[in-house]
């Protein structure tokens, strides 16, 4: 399909961004690595005016070690975030999750902030976001403002960012030690979005779950985090057979999963359980 | 397995040595030389239709149908006409008088209906998609946002998406006529007696679903005109059967219109079509005097290409309690769509006669009814008709031998017909002149480790593991080579299936190839050339073949149903034979000879017993002087020949497939897949291994990803890739491919064809293993594609049968 004709701005800063988006008020729109925006325009299913492309915005770009959590600029690709030293070493789950992302193509131009700022409940990040409690910092020409993860999704392609506002990274607090992490996607074909995705961070000690942080990805409009299963499975005893399915059983409890052409709610909630409790596994067993 | 492997045939793997190494006994044919054509295609040295930029070129967008049926009551162009760009704006009622009907070549039985289909709609509109208006424009953006301000007013009619519904008194009429198109039926045996006598009966339904075909290369059209003479540029697959159409159907002169295909890449039938695009362009060209293209996009492509299968199919097999097959009964209901286009009621009945498959039996008996559906037309995808007809037969065989309680193998070496059998004529009446399925399986096994996987599906099944092992098997053969002419005719095809070649010998010995054949991908280009060279003894270097243009190539009848090497390789056989009989007068003449005493071997003429000899590339240059030739002969080193088959060929093999299915979640992984293939004699082995792994890439498509969805107003739900899910190479196993090959005996070159068998082959066994993983539940069916979904609500169905909730549409 053919895009409708739209204005395009290439900033070289981000000062130069965000006074070219309030120039242009609500007509305009952010262009990060445009592997959600232009195959909306493609389809006509989006009108902007004007294009403000951060793609030469190198503010934006790259991750940095800040102590008590990890600083990923907003336009980092996921490729660079999947390969990043420091996301392997600090934010593990970021890297396992992002890697999971549609085909190496697409991880070479789509960017982190992007996938969040896009916020579709079928990409991997938000539920990564969610269960590692990110938090988002955005700029607009009144100053910059940081929005914890539980106040960011809400509801199907929507955020709590204005439209004046660019998102220019993400903190990722660093969980410290004795954590294991599992993203566990299920999807069709390896380029296809997850039909359902557990994220899941476990703290372990001994033979027990100490504590466990889980997110769901595609199961309602927003990222789910799976509190009943936290609190389910705090304590669970690892070599007792059954403890984590049976907190699993809990996954789904505040879900409320789409129906589409790859799966039917009942299913939906039915994976949900499965996944979760392989997740569950495969975290508490790497920790 | 000597024994069989004895019995004439080889079983041959690709070595190092084929690729490399000179020629093996100088002959060209069956070295796996790599495609000549590839360096230009790969690299983008090509000009595909949409590359094509002629001067004052105009850009055609098309304004489709939101509706899968409704009356048009009111069409505005005016405010379209006047967008920036916008050169004309045109609706069907422009094009009514002149456009004509968009032709339908296969009217299979006498009472068929076959409604007018006019390339856009003036009235009335069937299905979501079917062209309503169109812009001519500068540029192809303007085009698209002018379509926006064309108004259309549409009274809306009832949709039918469902076959079965179609067929009911009360349903909404997609035609005046009613939604039935035709019932074509054909029996032998006594069908009654088989099913009256046998110790067991198997009915199953199956449901083709419908698939929309992806070639990578999407439709593009470019039509110009001169004044009074066209030429129309198409991705098509038949450019000599689209030129007579064309001329048909719009009227301008067969010798006024030139079809030209350029380099295509790829159509899987999908381009064995006359197209609404194809026709309108050329009239719009006509209306303006100007060059226009068009290219679809893909949304628009999976909305507009033919779509393919759709078919229901129910079919019953009878047995004795030995697991000897008695009789097969087939009930088919086959959706065409909307309407009728080139050979839409005929992909039924090129499956028609392949439900018996490889196996003897006493009785057949077959009723397909084509019925009419606010859908996309279907027609012809890779395979067309047979591997419907494969999957039904070899997924039944494999239900019957769960209900006999035996090894599938075994149950289809008590039926299937024994090499020592050949020639056979089924009970479909189609002779099968050649085959070893005996020797194809026993590679195949033994590749496979059939044993040994049975042994852990067992210990699997004990341990109640949860990911189930399963084990599907598919014994097919196809019907390869269209078309023997006489054959078509009885089956009321609008044209023949001979194929054409010229061979000329140019001054310098280098030879030009003109084939009536249409490659898009299959490499005919290095194929002709390894034929031409071992028949003339050139260098495989010093061939070109020509193709796809109507004014180089004047005679054809294209490239589908696996007919080029076997019809037209075998008139190229035929042309270098006469060339070589001309350059054998000149050669004797010269060597002052006569003819009788003069051999020919590798490109040279000798006179038997001397050292006397002249080659082919000295003749072709005294032939060109002319200063010396025999008395009356004419000076020209060329021939034509017109190859018209006697019958078909029949390349047959045994795949198997092991899939692990995880029953929590319902996904099937492909653990490992073998193809023993024998498509006869192999002209390029590298060729044939790439046919077949892009075939059994497209037959596990179908078997687990693949399906076109509609909801119930007729709308296409699966309009782009996120929702139509092609697999791509990650998604897919590694194959172990191997060949046996008997020679088919009804051509020259020995040849079968190899276009279709991996696709044709590989969805029943993938099928077959998905559900026989899942057996021990009480699983007897999947529906296609296995989803993950699909397969847990099987298994949830299974376990407890009296749920309702289950079943996807
Ligand atoms: C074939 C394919 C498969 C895919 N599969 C997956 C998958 O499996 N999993 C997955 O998670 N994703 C998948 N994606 C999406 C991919 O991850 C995209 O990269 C991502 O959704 C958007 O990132 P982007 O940088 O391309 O953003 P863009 O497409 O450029 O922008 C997306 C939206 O975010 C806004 N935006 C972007 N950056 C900012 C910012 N800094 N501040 C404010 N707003 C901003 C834009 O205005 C736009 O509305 C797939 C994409 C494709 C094309």
């Amino acid at each position: 399909m053919i895009p409708a004709s739209f204005d395009y701005v290439r900033a070289s800063s981000l000062d130069e961004a965000l006074e070219t988006l309030s120039e242009h008020g609500e007509e305009a729109k952010v262009l990060a690595g445009g592997q959600s925006l232009l195959p909306l325009l493609r389809l006509r299913l989006a009108y902007p005016g004007t294009l403000v492309d951060l793609g030469r915005v190198e503010e934006l770009r790259g991750v940095a070690d800040r102590g008590d959590h990890v600083l990923i600029g907003a336009m980092t690709t996921h490729y660079e975030v999947a390969t990043s030293p420091v996301v392997r070493e600090h934010c593990p789950l970021v890297a396992l999750a992002t890697a999971t992302v549609a085909d190496p193509a697409v991880r070479h131009r789509g960017t982190f902030g992007g996938s969040l700022a896009h916020a579709d409940p079928a990409g991997d990040l938000p539920a990564v976001a969610r269960a590692l409690d990110m938090e988002f910092v955005a700029r607009s020409p009144e100053g910059e403002r940081v929005i914890p993860a539980a106040d960011f999704f809400l509801d199907y392609l929507e955020t709590a960012l204005d439209p004046g506002e660019i998102l220019t990274g993400i903190r990722v607090p660093k969980l410290g030690p004795g954590w294991g992490f599992h993203y566990e996607k299920f999807h069709r074909t390896a380029q296809a979005w997850a039909i359902v995705g557990v994220a899941a961070a476990v703290r372990r000690s001994g033979g027990a779950v100490e504590e466990a942080r889980v997110a769901l990805t595609n199961m309602g409009p927003v990222p789910v985090r799976a509190t009943g299963v936290e609190q389910a499975v705090r304590g669970a005893d690892l070599g007792a057979n059954g403890a984590l399915r049976a907190a699993a059983e809990r996954a789904d409890e505040d879900a409320d999963p789409p129906s589409d052409l790859h799966a039917r709610p009942d299913y939906r909630r039915h994976l949900a359980r499965v996944l979760t409790h392989r997740a569950l596994v495969a975290a508490a067993g790497a920790a | 397995m000597t024994e069989q492997l004895d019995a004439g045939v080889v079983a041959r793997q690709i070595k190092e040595s084929d690729v490399l190494g000179g020629p093996g006994g100088g002959r060209e044919v069956g070295r796996a030389r790599r495609r000549k054509e590839d360096a230009r295609l790969v690299t983008g040295r090509s000009q595909w239709t949409d590359n094509i930029q002629l001067p004052g070129m105009l850009y055609v967008a098309f304004l489709r149908s939101p509706m899968a049926h409704a009356r048009i009551t009111r069409v505005d162009t005016s405010v379209a006409r006047t967008q920036p760009g916008v050169v004309a704006v045109f609706s069907g009622q422009d094009f009514a008088a002149e456009q004509g009907s968009l032709p339908c070549a296969w009217p299979v039985s006498e009472d068929i209906v076959i409604p007018d289909h006019p390339p856009m709609a003036v009235s009335e509109v069937r299905y979501v998609g079917e062209a309503v208006a169109c812009v001519v424009a500068t540029d192809r953006y303007k085009a698209a946002d002018a379509l926006d301000a064309i108004e259309i007013d549409y009274e809306p009619l009832d949709a039918v998406t469902d076959m079965t519904a179609a067929l009911d008194e009360g349903s909404p009429k997609v035609h005046e006529a009613g939604n039935k198109a035709f019932t074509w039926t054909f029996a032998q045996g006594d069908i009654e007696a088989a099913f009256r006598d046998a110790a067991v009966r198997v009915e199953r339904t199956f449901v083709q679903q419908r698939l929309i075909p992806s070639a990578m290369e999407p439709r593009a059209v470019v039509a110009q005109t001169d004044g009074d003479a066209f030429t129309l540029h198409s991705a098509t697959q038949i450019p000599h059967i689209l030129r007579v159409m064309l001329a048909l159907t719009t009227g301008i002169p067969e010798h006024k219109l030139r079809v030209v295909a350029p380099d295509v890449g790829g159509g899987f039938g999908s381009k064995l079509q006359v197209t609404a695009e194809e026709v309108l362009c050329l009239l719009i060209t006509r209306r303006l005097g100007k060059p226009v293209k068009w290219t679809e996009s893909r949304s628009e492509g999976n909305l507009t290409v033919h779509h393919g299968r759709d078919q229901l199919q129910r079919i019953s097999v009878a047995a004795d309690a030995d697991g000897r097959i008695r009789g097969v009964k087939v009930d088919l209901l086959a959706d065409m769509g909307a309407y009728l286009m080139l050979v839409t009621p005929g992909v039924p009945l090129l499956g028609a006669f392949m439900y018996s498959g490889i196996y003897k039996m006493d009785a057949y008996d077959f009723t397909c009814t084509g019925v009419f559906t606010t859908k996309m037309p279907t027609d012809a995808y890779r395979g067309a008709g047979r591997p419907e007809a494969t999957f039904a037969i070899e997924r039944i065989v494999d239900e019957l031998a769960a209900e006999l309680g035996m090894d599938p193998i075994e149950l289809r070496r008590r039926n299937w017909i024994q090499h020592t059998e050949f020639p056979y004529t089924t009970v479909c009446g189609l002779t099968y002149d050649s085959g070893n399925y005996e020797a194809a399986t026993e590679r195949a096994l033994a590749l496979f480790g059939y044993d040994k996987l049975r042994a852990e599906q067992a210990d699997r099944r004990e341990r109640e593991d949860p990911v189930q092992l399963g084990i599907g098997v598919s014994t097919y053969t196809e019907m390869c080579g269209l078309a023997p002419s006489r054959v078509l005719g009885s089956l009321s095809y609008g044209a023949g299936g001979w194929e054409h070649a010229s061979v000329r010998v140019l001054p310098t010995g280098k030879v030009e190839v003109v084939t009536g054949t249409s490659p898009h991908g299959q490499g005919h280009e290095t194929a002709w050339s390894q034929i031409v060279a071992d028949a003339l003894g050139v260098p495989f270097e010093d061939v070109a073949v020509l193709h796809g243009d109507t004014s180089s190539s004047h005679k054809g009848m294209d490239t589908y149903g696996s007919r080029s090497l076997v019809v037209g390789g075998v008139a190229v056989v035929q042309a270098c034979e006469k060339v070589k009989e001309k350059a054998k007068q000149v050669a004797a003449h010269l060597m002052e000879a006569s003819p009788d005493d003069v051999e020919f071997t590798r490109g040279e003429f000798r006179v038997r017993g001397t050292g006397t000899s002249r080659t082919i590339q000295e003749i072709a240059l005294a032939t060109f002087a002319a200063h010396d030739l025999p008395d009356g002969f004419e000076p020209r080193l060329d021939a034509d020949a017109t190859f018209d088959p006697d019958n078909f060929s029949f390349p047959h093999g045994t795949h198997l497939c092991a899939v692990e299915v995880d029953t929590e979640t319902g996904a099937t992984r492909i653990r490992s897949y073998v193809a023993v293939d024998d498509v006869g004699n192999v002209v390029n082995p590298l060729i044939v291994e790439g046919q077949v792994h892009g075939g059994i890439a497209q037959g596990i498509a179908q078997a687990l990803f693949e399906e076109a969805v509609h909801d119930a107003d007729g709308n296409l739900l699966t309009t782009t890739m996120a929702d139509y899910l092609l697999p791509s190479a990650a998604d897919l196993p590694a194959y172990t491919t191997d060949r046996t090959e008997t020679p088919a005996t009804t051509n020259p070159l020995g040849v079968k064809g190899v276009g279709e068998a991996g696709t044709i082959a590989s969805t029943p066994a993938v099928v077959n293993a998905v559900v026989d993983a899942l057996r021990p539940y009480g699983v007897r069916d999947v529906p296609m594609p296995c989803t993950p979904e699909r397969v847990w609500r099987a298994l949830g169905q299974a376990r407890t049968p009296q749920s309702t909730d289950g079943g996807l549409s």
